[in-house]
């Protein structure tokens, strides 16, 4: 007789009961406080009352469409970037890392262990208008005289892709990693090419990591206003920084709330097009 | 004439090739050897920078070498009360989270009861929200309570984002556990909180303190939550928040290098332990 057969009953939910309580009070209710105060209308210095006011998110979309948009936008540019710019290495590691595999993937993680502001604020130095890659490309003449990178949208997308690399290096190694050889060797005694190959069992095969991947950077970086607010100006601001600046600086809590009913809407939306689009069991095989 | 040509032209195309072989057979080597450098560029900014001697107040670009900025690491008001805050909350908050996460990892595995599935959904989903919508849904709970923001609105707010990563790592070690230890020690008579004590926590533990050093560090670390429900309060990533407003002094980078080396330390103690181990082994 094992533990589980003997305390079926009661162990179980005692050994939930603390946990669950805790994220029930500070998970679940808190998004039911948020729906309820996005229903309110009135003014900080009278106060809210409900008033089932959906006019609230009519007038967010309406106002904020733009930052709604660039959001998305920034988001899935930052992701298709990382998974191009991470892809040939997460296949190196796995191919030929041997054994120094784990070594790498401390590489890849590193930038996790510099507080998130600072290495942003690194990348404010490094793309400062004295810096050196402006220098750079001033002399090339990619960038006129007077030509920036701070304080642009190519910034912003820069330092997201940056920002969330890892999560989009690591999904994709593990899946990559647990390939086995052997499959690629047999197409290849098959006739086919290393690039045929490549797109017809490793990239296939790849698949699973490319769809966590994508979700792991692409919802954090649609939520984002750091970079936004970092290393761009007020023409890059992103949904995140409305939020922000209506919960915390506007004291506007209807609008804000409603806000950001829209970007969960906005990416569960943009979640279930992409869904559809690689497969909706490869999705799910991720998120169990 | 074409006698002379032909052999110059079967040697270009062969030098060619064989070019073309040598940057094909490295070229993933090359641009992965790239991206490395560019992941770690920032990394070695944050660090040279710290060693920086800014004349006016804006930390950009290179003035001189000095080791003030580490010898007056606190120098800049504000900065150490800022760090002791924010380790207390990582240090609290990582110890409840990973007690609550390591019961619920445990009840996951262990047994099947009724809402199981929906106690898997609830973890994930705190996972795959996005921060901003974490901490503005408890900034609104904590508005409409009137609860004054301070020290147990940041610690509750930790507490609730660590929670589930906690027993995402506890339930990964739990998985590919053998039950058959825990069933020969409750024949030997142990009782179940003994064999618990024993044999389970013993085993389990290597994935505990994986879980401690997780939230921890995910809690030192963390803006976006903290910045909601801080009231007055202000941990160290916040202080970098203000600083950046006005131009962070050269101590940010100071205090960044030092958890950096700190957490990559512990990391490469790790990774060469396991390297050994499986050296060893094969």
């Amino acid at each position: 007789m094992s533990l589980f057969h003997r305390h079926r009953g009661l162990t179980p939910y005692l050994l939930l009961a603390p946990g669950i309580l805790f994220l029930g009070v500070f998970f679940v209710v808190p998004l039911g406080f948020l729906a309820y105060q996005s229903l309110e209308s009135g003014n900080i210095d009278f106060g809210y009352a409900f008033t089932w006011a959906w006019s609230n998110y009519g007038d967010a979309l309406r106002n904020y469409r733009a930052q709604f948009i660039r959001s998305l936008e920034y988001a899935g540019i930052a992701t298709a970037l990382a998974l191009v710019l991470s892809y040939p290495v997460a296949y190196w590691i796995a191919f030929r890392g041997g054994r120094w595999k784990n070594l790498l993937l401390l590489f890849i993680v590193a930038p996790f262990f510099v507080t998130y502001l600072i290495r942003t604020l690194a990348w404010e130095t490094i793309l400062s208008d004295n810096g050196f890659v402006v220098n750079t490309l001033q002399s090339l003449h990619v960038l006129g005289p007077g030509g920036r990178l701070l304080a642009t949208s190519t910034a912003v997308v820069a330092g997201i892709t940056y920002n969330f690399l890892p999560f989009m290096a690591l999904p994709l190694y593990v899946s990559l990693e647990q390939i086995d050889g052997r499959l690629i060797e047999a197409a290849e005694d098959l006739y086919a090419s290393k690039l045929h190959a490549f797109l017809r069992v490793t990239l296939p095969l790849s698949l699973p990591g490319i769809v966590a991947g994508t979700l792991l950077t692409f919802i954090p970086a649609a939520g984002d206003f750091i970079n936004a607010q970092l290393l761009g100006s007020t023409n890059n601001h992103m949904i995140g920084n409305v939020i922000q600046s209506k919960f915390l600086e506007q004291a506007d809590y209807p609008a804000a709330a409603a806000m950001s009913f829209i970007l969960m809407a906005g990416i569960l939306v943009a979640v279930f097009l992409y869904a559809r689009l690689v497969g909706t069991e490869q999705l799910t095989g991720t998120a169990a | 004439m074409s006698a002379v040509a032909v052999p110059a032209r079967r040697e270009r195309p062969g030098f060619l090739a064989a070019a073309w072989a040598f940057v094909k057979r490295h070229l993933l080597t090359v641009y992965s050897i790239l991206f490395f450098a560019y992941l770690l560029l920032p990394i070695a900014v944050v660090i040279v920078f710290s060693f920086n001697n800014p004349t006016g107040k804006f930390n950009y670009t290179w003035q001189g070498f000095t080791w003030n900025n580490w010898r007056y690491w606190d120098g800049v008001p504000g900065i150490r009360s800022s760090i002791v805050l924010s380790l207390q909350i990582a240090l609290l908050a990582s110890l409840v989270a990973t007690a609550l996460g390591t019961a619920i990892a445990l009840a996951l595995v262990r047994y099947s009861f009724r809402g199981r599935g929906s106690t898997n959904i609830l973890i994930f989903l705190p996972l795959s929200a996005p921060e901003i919508v974490l901490g503005a849904s408890l900034l609104t709970l904590f508005l409409n309570l009137n609860v004054v923001f301070g020290f147990w609105t940041i610690l509750i707010a930790h507490i609730m984002f660590c929670i589930s990563f906690a027993v995402v790592t506890v339930k990964a070690r739990l998985v590919g556990f053998d039950r058959h230890l825990e069933e020969a020690a409750m024949d030997l008579g142990a009782n179940e909180w003994t064999t618990f004590r024993k044999v389970t926590l013993p085993l389990i533990a290597p994935a505990i303190l994986a879980a401690l050093l997780l939230c921890f560090a995910i809690s030192i670390d963390d803006f976006v939550v903290t910045y909601f429900n801080s009231g007055n309060r202000i941990t160290f990533p916040l202080f970098v928040w203000g600083a950046a407003r006005i131009g962070a002094p050269p101590q940010v980078n100071v205090i960044g290098t030092a958890i950096f080396v700190i957490a990559l330390t512990a990391m490469l103690v790790n990774v060469l332990v396991q390297m050994r181990r499986s050296k060893g082994a094969t």
